[in-house]
């Protein structure tokens, strides 16, 4: 187990890069605290495989340092990092039986037989395998599959982290929620540093104490997941995380006052003056329909009832805003006004938060 | 169901039909009218029933030929598989190099049979050839036309010359659609070298391999041209294989009745070896994935 720091780690594909654009990861700082359960989250090609295949040293990073206790393991090889990692989509050792497979790790590091019969049982049972350890892994279902790839990244016990590169997309989902709650289980027997890479935020969200957000290859945001909502460091994680996620409208913003078109929103802090491209944010949460005539009027589109609650999508001046409409809250139609909590308003400016300078909790 | 039925479509059928007609099933049915015959010509045939038959089985010279035939075959089989996959794991796997060694295999296939037997056969002359004038530089006699052993290493380094290739494009090939993520998962559980082998690229390349031993069982048991150019057969039969028995048979001495008997059982023997290796593998394959 170890502590994994990322300095000033960025990554091309191509043999000579130009421009920033040539980056698949640009500048990445960031430090994986020994024993924490991460997420790294983010929209499909925005380089999350990528920064965990330079983790596991797969890929050598084109500028930068990786070091594992303070030790640097840069250039070291997949084999002298011990790590264990688990793919997207399962690998299996066709020709081996279930038990071969998942001795596999432990037999090419000449641990003794007797602990392996043992460890190997311990995963097959937590993978619930157990049953089927005799059997060629050839002719399983896929979930089955990927549970023998878990079940492998999770057999050594004194591995230095264990990456997971979106692991659950071909499980089906009723055993989704199963498979990671045992994973998570498992980081708190163990204390392994987990990385799981996905896209879907609730599988980051309830998988890890603090979760990455990458955009674009960048690190936008790392917290954990009340943070990421509550606070997002950056437009795109409000509009990654929530569903929907939050609502962004063009404002000029004075002291503690966005001017949106002809109209005025109080916000619940003070700011000083910006100078770049300014935005508020709103989570659809915090946005409630009023028959205060000084509210945002807005024309309601759509419904959507998605069980607990509904979805209301309405058009503001060329904007789409989203409203979320508790349980038994009269239907709105027509032309409505909408106000926004004030203290719930984040203010972005070039895409990142600004932290208000007077007043407010932030 | 009341369809209409159009027989006419049947006349779709028949160009092709009569092709296959006269391209297969008239020239077997002539092979088999001869091999239950005899003729002493002028379309006056004479009906023997299984006597050639009987005859070819009880002949010295068939059972030695299909036995030459088989050691041949295995062996070649011995060297170009184990070869060609062996070449095929040390290709590149991508870039410029990549295709130029695909080239560069491919070429010795694109070569006609009698035209490989010919390189071959001055490759091995003592006065003139390279590899026979060498030989004879440090001591050894490489003479093809007295010596078995000359012989048989010749024709066997032909045949791995020109079909090893043939080997190596297949599992090149089968190895090229091995996804990455096996490689690395591979290397995460800190496989050796023979592992990966044996557990990632073996199991993947088993399709591709049936298709090679067969297709190179099936061709070098029907082997002709290529000895018969350089060695002849000879010394005395010592490479004298089954088709090669059979030309001499049919067109030297023009014995066409036991000729014919021997191609109907030469035909049979290789679809019935065939068909056996085929059957033999992929059950292999199945029993594997039943085994509990």
């Amino acid at each position: 187990m170890a502590r994994i720091e990322l300095k000033d780690l960025a990554h091309s594909y191509l043999p000579k890069p130009g421009g920033e654009d040539d980056f698949a990861l640009k500048t990445i700082d960031l430090d994986w605290d020994d024993g924490g359960a991460y997420a790294l989250l983010g929209a499909s090609g925005c380089g999350k495989s990528t920064l965990l295949n330079i983790i596991s040293g797969l890929l050598e990073p084109t500028r930068g340092q990786i070091l594992f206790d303070g030790a640097d393991m840069t250039h070291a090889p997949t084999t002298a990092r011990n790590i264990a990692q688990v793919f997207q989509f399962p690998v299996v050792y066709d020709t081996m039986t279930v038990r071969d497979n998942l001795a596999f790790p432990l037999r090419n590091r000449g641990m003794q037989a007797s602990y392996i019969k043992e460890r190997v049982q311990q995963i097959a049972e937590m993978i619930g395998m157990d049953s089927q350890l005799s059997r060629k892994a050839r002719g399983l279902t896929a979930d089955e599959k990927q549970k023998i790839s878990l079940g492998r990244g999770m057999v050594r016990e004194d591995v230095n982290a264990i990456l997971f590169d979106e692991p659950l997309t071909v499980i089906d989902p009723h055993m989704k929620w199963e498979l990671r709650t045992q994973l998570k289980q498992l980081h708190r027997e163990f204390g392994h540093t987990m990385i799981y890479v996905t896209h879907d935020q609730t599988e980051a969200l309830t998988f890890a104490d603090k979760v990455v957000v990458m955009h674009d290859g960048r690190v936008v945001q790392l917290g954990t997941p009340e943070e990421l909502f509550e606070k997002p460091a950056h437009t795109f994680v409000g509009y990654f995380i929530g569903s929907p996620g939050m609502n962004l409208l063009d404002a000029k913003i004075d002291g503690s006052t966005a001017t949106i078109g002809s109209h005025q929103v109080p916000l619940g802090a003070g700011y000083a003056a910006l100078s770049g491209h300014t935005q508020i944010g709103i989570r659809p949460e915090f946005v409630t329909f009023t028959d205060d005539t000084n509210g945002l009027p807005v024309q309601v589109t759509q419904v959507e009832d998605v069980g607990r609650h509904r979805i209301v999508r309405v058009g503001f001046e060329g904007n789409t805003l989203c409203a979320v409409l508790p349980e038994g809250a009269p239907l709105p139609e027509g032309t409505q006004n909408i106000t926004f909590m004030p203290d719930q308003i984040g203010v972005f400016e070039n895409d990142w938060r600004v932290t208000p300078s007077t007043g407010g909790a932030s | 169901m009341d369809k209409p039925q159009n027989n006419r479509a049947w006349f779709m059928v028949l160009p092709v039909l009569l092709l296959v007609a006269f391209s297969a099933i008239i020239p077997l049915m002539t092979v088999v009218n001869y091999a239950f015959n005899d003729t002493f010509g002028n379309n006056a045939f004479f009906w023997v029933g299984v006597e050639w038959f009987k005859e070819t089985l009880e002949s010295d010279r068939m059972w030695g030929a299909l036995q030459r035939q088989l050691i041949f075959s295995f062996t070649i089989l011995a060297i170009e598989v184990p070869l060609g996959i062996a070449v095929a794991l040390a290709m590149p796997k991508k870039g410029v190099w990549a295709s130029v060694c695909l080239v560069l295999f491919a070429l010795p296939l694109l070569i006609p049979w009698n035209v490989v037997g010919t390189i071959w056969q001055v490759f091995a002359r003592i006065d003139i050839g390279l590899l026979g004038y060498s030989l004879g530089l440090i001591g050894i006699d490489f003479n093809l036309g007295q010596n078995a052993s000359a012989a048989w290493v010749s024709v066997i380094m032909m045949d791995v010359w020109h079909w090893t290739s043939l080997v190596v494009l297949l599992a090149y090939a089968g190895l090229q659609s091995i996804p990455d993520a096996y490689y690395q998962a591979a290397k995460i559980d800190q496989a050796s070298r023979w592992a990966v082998f044996r557990y990632v690229e073996l199991p993947k390349l088993k399709g591709v391999l049936l298709i090679a031993v067969l297709l190179r069982f099936m061709d070098s048991f029907m082997i002709y041209t290529e000895p018969f150019v350089v060695t002849g057969g000879g010394p005395g039969s010592a490479t004298t294989f089954l088709s090669i028995d059979l030309v001499k048979m049919a067109l030297g001495q023009f014995d066409l009745g036991p000729a014919a008997a021997f191609s109907i059982m030469y035909f049979l023997v290789i679809l019935l070896v065939s068909w056996a290796f085929y059957t033999i593998m992929v059950n292999l394959d199945r029993e594997e994935e039943r085994s509990e």
